[in-house]
């Protein structure tokens, strides 16, 4: 219609009517736009900047070169906190899917009960995490929980050197996969029913079905749940703290937890800051890794 | 979508091809549905323990055997954390803050994506890439900077320091230009023509357009910002100032162990996203689905 306008037919008039236009746009992207790059952007510069400085936490430090970054190599608490970050991403992102995946095939073939057991399934990711740590502290409670009522164990659940990490896990798996659930229903309805009628008339049956049809039909969805909980899962945070403030001796001690105690408990912003460099990079990495992996797979 | 399709349900449609769900549903019967349901029950089950706890007085919460259901029950639990925590005021707050993210989230977001997906102007493709790169962006991990620049405008312990970190979220702006791209140019070109002004095609044209996503974009940002735990508990150092979320950490220790109290404050904040929840089921799944990219 207008866009059809030889480039000729523009007259002043109409001139003038695109430079209004580029008026309005200005008025319309710069109230999101500045507090996006005064919040996101500039936040992301700086913590750059000051991983080369020994900043404390009003911001004012001096240069230090490399200096924080030489200490992070050679910090044990570092490489603790990273190696519990990674065993902690073992223990949910690929559970957590696998559970999301089987709850899903067992609550799609429901019928009338369906909404409401994907509700049930659904309903702790909608709570606070505070209200799920208070839950968690309370069944696992080392005298008076319920599973260990019950079961009669005696394991101080949160604050046990072995089973802290799992325990926080299990925790998060209970909290989160009802999201897992969610998007494998949402991929597993889009996958065509013509193409089990077709592999049906061809003689497949059961998990022949499940591992031709479904499994690689359902990829670009698991993977997309993978990214995801890859992702959430690096920046582990607000669990560990509410449960075990990343004790017992470090044993769960998270990358982010490590950036806060010295950011915000030892008022050393510069080395907390180069702590959040490396997660940043870490999660553009595995956020490329996968995006690549993605694009491969779904065509 | 998965909560109004129910594929197979009634078998007498225009293509009899079974799908997935109802050859999952022949095959193993009625024992795995009875399994499915008990697993579900379980799931739940710490809730359902948490909610009965919060109603036992404090001598019975460790009852040995416990108690499935109270057997005195009472709500002193409750009118003792009213009474005793601010827990009125971090309600209040909560809704506010979380009420007041909401509303600017969407308004930010559908100005700038209505300006990215209908109008031509210099630097589009460079905002556009701009705004998909914040996905990569994690704010925890430049939460010192934030803290640093928040504390210099003066913006700790003051609600427009919780507020404005979070009105820099990509992901509405994403979802509405894609909304947005949808719809056929010439729609908003004719009402131009009769006069329209941008904001006029915007607000009543293109934005009822996209009535639903809204609603369902609106819940699950008010729920995200009600749950948002990182950034009121920095930068909220008053506790008359805190959410609920952060506030019901903050007291648990003055109860000392008293799991009546704590799991009554834990309800207290549970409740009103399970009651969200419940009510707004579909658009809370539509929502989830479209900020993680499903859809």
């Amino acid at each position: 219609m207008l866009d059809t306008l030889p480039p000729a037919a523009r007259t002043p008039e109409r001139r003038l009517l695109d430079r209004r236009r580029a008026g309005t746009a200005a008025l319309l992207v710069l109230p999101f736009l500045i507090l996006y790059l005064l919040f996101l952007i500039y936040p992301t510069l700086r913590v750059v900047q000051l991983s080369f400085t020994n900043a404390d936490l009003t911001g004012a430090g001096a240069w230090v070169g490399l200096q924080n970054y030489t200490r992070l190599l050679r910090d044990p608490t570092f490489w603790t906190a990273l190696l519990n970050t990674v065993l902690f991403i073992l223990l949910t992102a690929v559970p957590n899917t696998v559970v999301g995946l089987v709850l899903a095939l067992l609550v799609v073939r429901l019928n009338r009960l369906k909404n409401v057991v994907l509700a049930l399934f659904f309903l702790p990711f909608v709570l606070p995490v505070s209200v799920v740590t208070n839950v968690w502290n309370w069944v696992l409670d080392a005298n008076f929980g319920l599973v260990n009522t019950l079961t009669g164990s005696t394991v101080a659940w949160f604050q046990d050197p072995v089973w802290a990490l799992p325990a926080v896990a299990l925790v998060t798996i209970w909290w989160t996969v009802g999201f897992n659930v969610l998007l494998f229903i949402a991929g597993l309805q889009g996958i065509p029913a013509e193409i089990y009628e077709a592999a049906s008339l061809d003689g497949a049956a059961g998990q022949r079905l499940f591992w031709s049809i479904t499994w690689p039909n359902l990829w670009p969805v698991t993977s997309l749940i993978l990214l995801l909980q890859l992702i959430a899962q690096f920046k582990i945070f607000d669990q560990i703290y509410l449960l075990t403030q990343g004790g017992p001796f470090d044993k769960t001690l998270v990358l982010l937890l490590y950036s806060y105690r010295e950011g915000f408990q030892q008022q050393h912003g510069g080395y907390s800051s180069t702590i959040g460099v490396v997660l940043m990079l870490v999660i553009a990495l595995v956020t490329a890794v996968q995006a690549r992996l993605t694009r491969r797979g779904s065509v | 979508m998965t909560t109004t399709t129910r594929p197979g349900g009634t078998a007498t449609g225009t293509r009899p091809a079974p799908t997935l769900a109802t050859r999952l549903r022949r095959a193993p019967g009625v024992a795995v549905t009875v399994l499915t349901v008990l697993l579900a029950l379980l799931w739940v089950f710490p809730l359902y323990w948490a909610a009965i706890t919060s109603f036992k007085p404090e001598q019975e919460t460790i009852a040995n055997p416990p108690t499935l259901w109270p057997q005195t029950f009472d709500v002193s639990a409750y009118t003792y954390i009213f009474q005793n925590s601010p827990i009125v005021r971090w309600y209040l707050n909560s809704v506010f803050t979380s009420g007041a993210i909401t509303v600017l989230v969407l308004l930010l977001s559908v100005l700038c994506a209505f300006a990215l997906s209908q109008l031509q102007f210099r630097g589009r493709t460079w905002l556009y890439w701009l705004v998909m790169a914040g996905f990569m962006l994690p704010f925890q991990a430049s939460i010192i900077p934030l803290f640093i620049l928040v504390n210099r405008l003066g913006l700790v312990n003051d609600n427009l320091g919780l507020i404005l970190p979070q009105l820099a979220a990509p992901i509405a702006v994403v979802i509405y230009k894609q909304f947005f791209d949808q719809i056929p140019r010439d729609l908003g070109d004719a009402a131009r023509i009769d006069g329209a002004g941008e904001l006029r095609v915007l607000f009543s044209i293109f934005l009822p357009l996209n009535w639903s996503i809204t609603v369902s974009l609106a819940i699950v940002t008010f729920i995200a910002a009600w749950n948002n735990f990182l950034w009121p508990f920095i930068v909220m150092n008053d506790t008359s100032k805190l959410t609920i979320p952060v506030g019901i950490t903050q007291v648990q220790s003055a109860y000392g162990v008293a799991y009546a109290k704590t799991m009554a404050s834990a309800m207290a904040a549970a409740v009103p996203m399970v009651i969200a929840y419940l009510l707004f089921q579909r658009r809370v799944t539509e929502g989830v689905m479209a900020t993680s990219g499903l859809k």
